[in-house]
């Protein structure tokens, strides 16, 4: 089988991706899902859904996380 | 004597909170934080370099359950951004106790207050308990905590600026007016001035760049630590009254005659 990339918007750059889910996506990455958050198309996507939620052409996906600040 | 103090429900025995951003390193950051004392820190949420997903993160230098993150909206010059990085953050931690700051434009970063007011509101209303950097004006610093804020923090200075308290006045006005805690968050430079902000009467002092700015981060957060004591120590003890007349204070009885 052949495996098919989708074209999303991750972190407002263009990337393709075989993920179809979010799960999948941050295997795909390799992030710790513990310690993101995630937001499609300005939606926070809560980490218990993860497995379930699909990804699909033109996704704008933001994956943030905690940093250093005042 | 117990001297904690208390913010939406959780008790905390430090009356200094410290930022965890300007460090040289993620080792620095963990160093000066331990250094302060402080049991609650200030983070930030940004976009994950996913072209790096396993470079360090703060929370392997300063875990999470050792010290209570409060996630910031720093950078955020609208209400809308400034939910949207809250809600973000109340999902990748799990917790609701945030710092808002809604912020104008450079060179001075202004609390911008229509906004300020404006998230607070979307914010309270979605189950957050909102701790808000605000303008050192009592009029709005009441308005805020009767929308709800679970703390008040009036700027003493703008952010980064280490001018220190420079509104001594209205920073202890609003202390005096509000029933909940307030703190001096921003502007601190030195030990004095976060010395004087608790010597006001606040609950507590947040700062950053004054300990990450330092020559030594950590022996200033070992300064700011002492400072926060003393200051608190100092305003429960009530200072003595000024006079711009001398008062010996050495008795006068039992002086020996004057020579001649």
């Amino acid at each position: 089988m052949e495996l098919m990339e989708i074209a999303i918007t991750l972190n407002g750059a263009p990337r393709s991706v075989r993920a179809a889910s979010v799960a999948e996506l941050l295997r795909e990455i390799g992030l710790d899902t513990r310690k993101v958050a995630v937001e499609r198309n300005e939606e926070i996507v809560p980490r218990s859904t993860y497995a379930q939620a699909a990804l699909a052409p033109g996704d704008q996906l933001e994956i943030v996380h905690f940093i250093g600040g005042g | 004597m117990d001297d904690s103090w208390e913010v939406a429900g959780r008790r905390f025995t430090s009356r200094l909170i410290v930022g965890t951003g300007r460090y040289k390193s993620l080792e620095e950051t963990a160093a000066a934080t331990a250094a302060s004392g402080a049991e609650i820190v200030t983070v930030a949420l940004r976009r994950v370099n996913t072209s790096d997903p396993a470079a360090p993160m703060l929370q392997d230098f300063v875990p999470p359950d050792r010290y209570t993150y409060l996630p910031n909206t720093a950078g955020c010059h609208t209400a809308r951004d400034a939910v949207r990085t809250l809600r973000l953050a109340r999902e990748a931690g799990g917790w609701n106790l945030v710092k808002l700051e809604v912020l104008g434009p450079p060179p001075y970063l202004y609390p911008d207050m229509a906004g300020t007011m404006e998230a607070a509101a979307a914010l309270i209303a979605d189950g957050f308990e909102v701790m808000v950097y605000c303008a050192d004006d009592p009029i709005a610093a009441k308005r805020l905590e009767e929308m709800g804020c679970v703390a008040i923090m009036p700027l003493g200075a703008p952010i980064g600026s280490g001018m220190g308290v420079v509104n001594p006045y209205m920073n202890r006005s609003i202390k005096q007016n509000a029933r909940v805690p307030v703190l001096v968050d921003a502007g601190i430079g030195t030990a004095s001035d976060a010395a004087l902000a608790m010597e006001l009467g606040c609950d507590a002092v947040l700062l950053n760049s004054a300990i990450a700015h330092a020559d030594d981060p950590v022996l200033m957060a070992t300064a700011m630590k002492h400072a926060v004591l003393a200051g608190r120590a100092a305003f429960l003890a009530g200072r003595m009254r000024k006079d711009y007349r001398a008062d010996a204070s050495s008795p006068m009885s039992g002086l020996i005659p004057s020579a001649g």
